[in-house]
């Protein structure tokens, strides 16, 4: 492959996980952050940004770990050690991030205990392995699958903090409205279908 | 006189000219006994308690399973373990195989858990629920993927998401790390059937409108035109949205109070 055809294909998979595939409101990964942490834009940023860096560092270590995996040929341990390796980079960011950026990590807060849990980083190691990419095109999907959570996060905060002061009725009132919006804006995402390929 | 050893000889002999299937039904049943006699000893063993002190009695009563089902279910009244919920329902055949995949697991870490719960010490307890879940996730996966491959497919990752479920990891926290062995087998059913419960209701509607069938059987007219949106993930959220207005406002009308998330491990 040359080094376009390299380059339009990351571009290609990057733009479709953001867009088409978007982990949220199209494969449905992560809602409980969804309607969790979404009450203000300062709390989704910081919530969404953590999760881009863990999903990207523990993608890199995943793809890398897989070779050991099949090497050794115990590809049934998969699961557990990378349920294992996720817990223990959220563990060593939180632990870097204390020590080298304490404001930052003053305004991560909590959020980053809780993506251990996400299922968005779980599902970003299995599938890249399922799919057979190259490592390029790994770090295409993980980098655009934690774009597309930013990207709906901040739109959903944005539009949580406008309905603050909005007159609503009783019963839509909390977690119902928020799914609703949720499918609004995936049926807005269903208009980019077919883009990137 | 035939002494021990010859007898078992003798039964070895005998074992060996049963046909195949005798023979596996024989180790299915001997395992079994194996099965019972270990689970025997961990509820005595359990009763006993390794310090009775902190072992609060929670008595079984018919809330304990049904209070899961209905009033705490984890999906339409907690809004927690949503993902798999709307990702599988696009079918009732998905529906059902999630849900009894999603409550073995459930039952079997949360029994575990709750074996285990005075020798896991507090502060790596989450690490230690995620590697007990895990295990039987996987046994899951590989069963699975062992019955039918299009069902696996059909599935997709979500079997192996069940890791990062937030029912599972929910109740480990919030009840079974807490609660004696019996209780949380029949708390954990309760949630497993609730769960089940909740992917049905969103499942059938989805499928009855979105491709006119149920479980692959035409149920309805003949020039019936089937709502595209209802297969999408558009359908997904706006099934549960319905239920969880309706559950609103249910509960609006009784003047009932909605219950605490006290396990919630993802929500604020």
């Amino acid at each position: 492959m040359t080094e376009d055809a390299a380059m339009s294909n990351f571009l290609s998979i990057f733009i479709s996980s953001i867009l088409v595939n978007n982990p949220l409101v199209v494969l449905f990964l992560g809602l409980c952050s969804f309607i969790g942490v979404t009450k203000k834009i300062s709390e989704a940023w910081s919530m969404s940004v953590a999760v881009v860096i863990v999903t990207l560092i523990s993608q890199q270590i995943t793809f890398a770990l897989n070779y050991a995996l099949v090497y050794f040929d115990v590809e049934y341990l998969r699961l557990l050690i990378f349920i294992a390796v996720i817990a223990s980079a959220v563990q060593v960011i939180d632990i870097v991030m204390k020590k080298f950026m304490p404001a930052m990590h003053r305004s991560f807060g909590v959020y980053l205990a809780l993506i251990t849990t996400n299922c968005l980083v779980l599902y970003v190691a299995l599938v890249q392995i399922a799919k057979g990419y190259s490592y390029l095109d790994c770090t295409a999907f993980s980098l655009g699958t934690g774009f597309g959570y930013l990207l709906m996060m901040v739109i959903m905060a944005g539009i949580r903090e406008r309905l603050e002061t909005s007159n609503l009725p009783e019963v839509v009132k909390g977690t119902a409205m928020v799914v609703l919006i949720a499918s609004f804006l995936s049926l807005m995402m269903q208009g980019f279908s077919g883009i990137g390929g | 006189m035939p002494t021990l050893h010859g007898e078992r000889k003798e039964q070895k002999n005998n074992k060996e000219k049963l046909s195949a299937s005798e023979q596996g039904a024989d180790f299915f049943i001997d395992n079994i006994y194996f099965a019972c006699i270990v689970i025997n000893g961990f509820l005595l063993f359990d009763s006993l308690g390794g310090n009775s002190m902190q072992d609060e009695k929670t008595p079984i009563t018919w809330d304990t399973f049904w209070g899961e089902v209905v009033e705490r279910n984890w999906v339409l009244a907690l809004t927690i373990g949503m993902c798999p919920t709307l990702a599988v329902s696009t079918s009732v055949a998905n529906c059902i195989s999630m849900g009894l995949a999603a409550t073995f697991c459930l039952v079997c870490s949360s029994v575990l858990i709750s074996i285990l719960r005075k020798q896991i010490p507090n502060d790596v307890r989450i690490t230690a629920f995620i590697v007990i879940i895990g295990t039987f996730v996987t046994i899951v996966d590989y069963s699975i993927q062992g019955i039918s491959l299009s069902l696996y497919e059909a599935l997709g990752a979500f079997i192996s998401l069940i890791v990062v479920n937030c029912i599972l990891l929910g109740h480990a926290e919030a009840y079974a790390f807490k609660n004696s062995v019996l209780a949380t087998v029949v708390n954990a059913f309760g949630a497993g059937v609730g769960f089940t419960l909740a992917l049905l209701l969103i499942g059938v509607p989805r499928e009855i409108l979105g491709s006119g069938a149920i479980l692959g059987h035409a149920v309805v007219w003949n020039n019936f035109q089937t709502w595209l949106v209802m297969i999408s993930p558009v359908g997904g959220f706006l099934m549960l949205v319905l239920w969880i207005v309706l559950i609103n406002w249910m509960r609006m009308r009784k003047n009932k109070p909605a219950p605490k998330n006290d396990g919630g491990c993802c929500h604020e």
